[in-house]
């Protein structure tokens, strides 16, 4: 099994938890070693609970992990909810002048820090924590000039004093804890990498700065704001008009009249935003004019849990306005894909003019991943398809004035598409059903033998877009008739690839098919590889299996089982592996892991 | 971004005809619009393909298929939203949104209100006919307290929303207001709104002759008084223009109601697009500021 270490850090918001793990983070990543973290929080800006996980190793750290190494509980209350968690070779740092411990299991180190003892508490307030990070940096085997380091950046901007006092208290909490704890059985290690350390909407973000993205709009809905935070942050260096529009009806229409008139536009939400675009995305698709949206699911439905992860809105997707239309739908499967995903989507639908949707999840769009800088690649392939503008496009041919077809009837069903300001193509877009030059046949001129021809040729993009995707494969240490092969769609690909090397390691035998493009499905390729499967299990993280009930319609195909989880929590690799030796033993066929940990 | 092309060619009303002519209905006042705009177009000599006539959905807002300029038939109420993305995207296009009273007051209020604080650079034309047409007759967000329609058979009982003094409150910069039946009149202010930088709002009464009996010529003629032939109203002070926006009945003003020039155009205020319109800076990301990008993360 991989060797991975665990730090939890719970307190109430605007405690402080966000800065010590900051800390850890970059720590970590200097080190050269993989980190995963996961915030669990609760939609409130002062007080409530939340939960940082921070989880490292020197392989790839994929998801948060079952198991809490160091716990640093920043009040009573995180104390009481997750000391009774922890398991043996673990330890808990904590402030013995306000915290009282519980009980907690046999081999797990307690460790009072005598704060007011150690540290000026009237001076700084948020000391305990600064001491604890020292502490626990002493337990991990980690020299305490790293600690330094970073702590001088941090606070660089409040002076060269503060920089002082802050790396005093850290000291004296290294110190103590050298002299008064017992060290983890397991020093972290050192390597010679270096990683950036990002969240999934950064990652998308700066996948638009590398597809060409030039115009980015969105209205602040959780759990997609960063990637307006970063696009607005970014603008002016990135060359990208970044606009706060007054709702997501708005946002997905500004963005299309941008991508109209020939720029790459892209905006974010979550379910609710999505809802308000749905009638924009048939504009873009009976327009022809490409756009691409990027849904981060939270749990609903309607406002539902803010800050907590879902899947649960695939179908949403799926059936996002009304007509039939062609459409691109991918969900990515890591928070370095987040930043692969976009460039590709945006060839696709700028080549098929057509809306593209990227369907994230919270669990990735605020999830922090340590990523080889090597694959934040800006120097991607870009493919505008079949584009007229004023540089390219001098009237000729069919390109006469007057003859220009926008929406000419072609094998492919893609029309060359001419932007406004070009001289001899002057048309008009529009969302009622139109004639190949353009001209509306939904009132006056209504056709039913034009209706049928324009229908078939928007409609025959379908065929040319399964062309370009891939379709999936099969992964996993098993062979391709293990014991069990796990299905899923992503943000689970982590957890679920965990799962299977656990397994493995227990003598089940088990393999991996994960879904990168939702539509295309390539239901084919799937039927194909899970005739040799033994055992299916589909994984997901919503209550009525969605992409269970999608494949089934595509396909016609059964898993043996599901496993469903929809309590807002992410998955942990136990959660699958217990739910998949209770379906193999026969037990049920539908599982529904709990969540153990009070979030 | 004039070509050799349009440099060279002098444009007639021909040039502006559209591929099909109105499905209209006989003396609807969008007609005496879209010949108001065609005339404008003609007599600014604005190349035709760097215009752009941009519409949500109702009658009038059939407008962009009935004039040879770039166009944009959208969705309903989303006209000026569309419209801003084109003219952030491009903004050496002249962009002209056109749309009727259900589509710009009623459905698109959102986007009104916001578009005006935002001075976007375009000029967005009402044809305010007081009704919905296209869905056979019923009450506008301008129709009139008492006025009878399918929806409301025993009378509107909702105040009206006042146009002029909407646009005034949320920042228009250019606030003007037309009579289809007045085209010199109306063709003048549609050439100052497309000169004038920033939001440009003509509310124009175009009436309805096949849902609409309140609203006629009939009614408008005699009541419209134009604020030019008054040499003491000044278009720059707002308090007046607001006071003069609240009359209504047997005096109606049409013409510049207000006009200011010292507010920044959306585009213009944003300095990353100094560098010309986005449309024509195809360049990818310098590698020394995508490594900084980077960089920020380790």
């Amino acid at each position: 099994m991989k060797q991975t270490f665990a730090i939890g850090i719970g307190g109430a918001a605007g405690q402080g938890v966000a800065t010590p793990g900051d800390i850890f983070a970059k720590i970590f990543s200097r080190r050269g070693l993989h980190l995963n973290a996961y915030n669990a929080y609760q939609s409130i800006i002062r007080g409530g609970h939340t939960f940082l996980t921070i989880r490292t190793g020197p392989e790839k750290v994929t998801n948060m992990g079952d198991r809490i190494d160091l716990l640093i509980p920043l009040n009573q209350d995180a104390m009481n909810r997750h000391l009774g968690l922890l398991t043996e070779g673990a330890a808990c740092i904590y402030n013995a002048d306000t915290i009282k411990p519980g009980t907690a299991a046999d081999g797990v180190q307690l460790c009072p820090l005598p704060v007011s003892k150690l540290a000026d508490i009237t001076r700084n307030k948020v000391a305990q924590n600064t001491l604890a990070v020292g502490a626990g940096l002493s337990m991990m085997g980690i020299g305490f000039q790293a600690l330094e380091e970073v702590l001088a950046e941090q606070f660089k901007k409040k002076g060269e004093a503060v920089v002082a006092e802050n790396v005093a208290i850290a000291r004296a909490g290294y110190d103590y804890a050298t002299s008064n704890f017992k060290p983890f059985g397991w020093p972290l290690p050192m390597t010679e990498n270096r990683y950036a350390v990002l969240s999934g909407n950064t990652a998308m973000a700066m996948g638009g700065a590398a597809a060409g993205v030039k115009f980015y709009c969105a209205y602040p809905m959780s759990p997609s704001t960063g990637v307006l935070h970063w696009m607005a942050a970014h603008a002016r260096k990135a060359g990208i008009m970044v606009r706060q529009v007054e709702d997501e009806i708005g946002v997905v229409n500004m963005a299309i009249g941008a991508a109209h008139a020939g720029v790459r536009a892209m905006c974010a939400t979550s379910g609710g935003g999505f809802a308000l675009m749905s009638e924009g995305l048939g504009m873009s698709a009976m327009m022809e004019t490409p756009v691409v949206v990027i849904d981060c699911q939270r749990a609903g439905p309607s406002t539902g849990v803010p800050t907590k992860t879902e899947q649960g809105d695939l179908w949403q997707m799926l059936g996002a306005a009304f007509g039939d239309y062609p459409r691109v739908i991918a969900a990515p499967l890591d928070i370095g894909d987040c930043f692969k995903i976009i460039p590709e989507i945006f060839n696709l639908a700028d080549r098929f003019q057509c809306p593209g949707i990227v369907l994230c999840d919270l669990l990735l769009s605020e999830g922090r991943l340590s990523v080889d800088p090597k694959d934040l690649d800006f120097n991607t392939v870009i493919d505008r398809g079949e584009l007229v503008t004023s540089a390219n496009g001098a009237p000729s041919g069919d390109g006469t004035n007057g003859a220009y077809k926008r929406y000419r009837i072609t094998e492919s069903g893609i029309s060359p598409r001419a932007i406004p300001g070009v001289p001899g193509h002057i048309h008009t877009a529009a969302t009622d059903e139109h004639d190949e030059d353009g001209v509306l046949i939904s009132d006056e001129f209504t056709n039913p033998i034009k209706r049928r021809a324009m229908m078939e040729k928007r409609m025959r993009k379908v065929v040319g877009i399964e062309a370009a995707v891939p379709p999936p494969e099969l992964w996993g240490p098993g062979p391709r008739d293990a014991d069990v092969t796990l299905i899923g769609w992503g943000s689970t690909k982590g957890v679920i690839e965990e799962a299977c090397e656990i397994l493995s390691e227990q003598g089940i035998s088990a393999n991996q098919l994960q879904i990168r493009w939702l539509v295309p499905l390539h239901g084919e390729a799937i039927l194909d590889i899970l005739k040799d499967a033994r055992h299916t299990i589909i994984v997901e993280n919503n209550y009525s299996g969605q992409f269970a009930r999608y494949l089934r319609s595509e396909t016609s195909y059964v898993p043996s089982g599901c496993i469903r989880k929809y309590d807002g929590e992410p998955f942990m690799p136990h959660h699958i592996v217990e739910a998949v030796k209770e379906q193999l033993g026969g037990k049920t066929k539908l599982s529904v892991p709990a969540h153990e940990i009070m979030v | 971004m004039a070509t050799a092309l349009a440099a060279t060619k002098h444009l007639v009303m021909a040039d502006l005809k559209g591929k099909v002519d109105p499905d209209w209905c006989p003396g609807c006042g969008d007609f005496g619009v879209l010949a108001a705009v065609q005339k404008a177009l003609v007599e600014l000599q604005v190349p035709n393909h760097e215009v752009v006539t941009i519409s949500g959905i109702g009658c009038s807002s059939n407008f962009p298929g009935y004039i040879n300029t770039y166009g944009m038939h959208t969705l309903h109420g989303r006209a000026l939203a569309v419209a801003t993305g084109v003219k952030l995207a491009n903004h050496d296009l002249t962009v002209v949104v056109t749309g009727g009273d259900g589509d710009g007051f009623g459905i698109g209020g959102n986007h009104f209100v916001h578009t005006m604080r935002r001075n976007v650079d375009l000029l967005y034309i009402v044809m305010d006919n007081q009704i919905y047409g296209l869905t056979t007759g019923q009450t506008s967000p301008t129709s009139r307290v008492g006025m009878k329609t399918k929806s409301m058979p025993f009378g509107n009982i909702e105040a009206p929303v006042n146009p002029i003094s909407l646009a005034l409150a949320a920042g228009a910069t250019f606030i003007a207001r037309g009579f289809s039946g007045e085209q010199k009149h109306l063709t003048e202010l549609i050439k100052q709104g497309i000169q004038h930088k920033g939001f440009s709002f003509l509310d124009v009464f175009s009436p309805c002759v096949t849902y609409n009996h309140d609203n006629t010529y009939q009614w408008f003629r005699p009541r419209v008084k134009k604020l030019e032939d008054d040499s003491a109203y000044d278009p720059a002070n707002w308090v007046a223009a607001m006071e003069k926006s609240l009359l209504w009945g047997e005096e109606i003003p049409i013409g510049k109601f207000f006009e200011r020039t010292d507010v920044p155009t959306l585009h213009g205020a944003e300095p990353v697009l100094n560098a010309g319109p986005l449309v024509h800076n195809a360049a990818p990301i310098p590698p020394e500021v995508s490594r900084a990008f980077i960089e920020e993360l380790m």
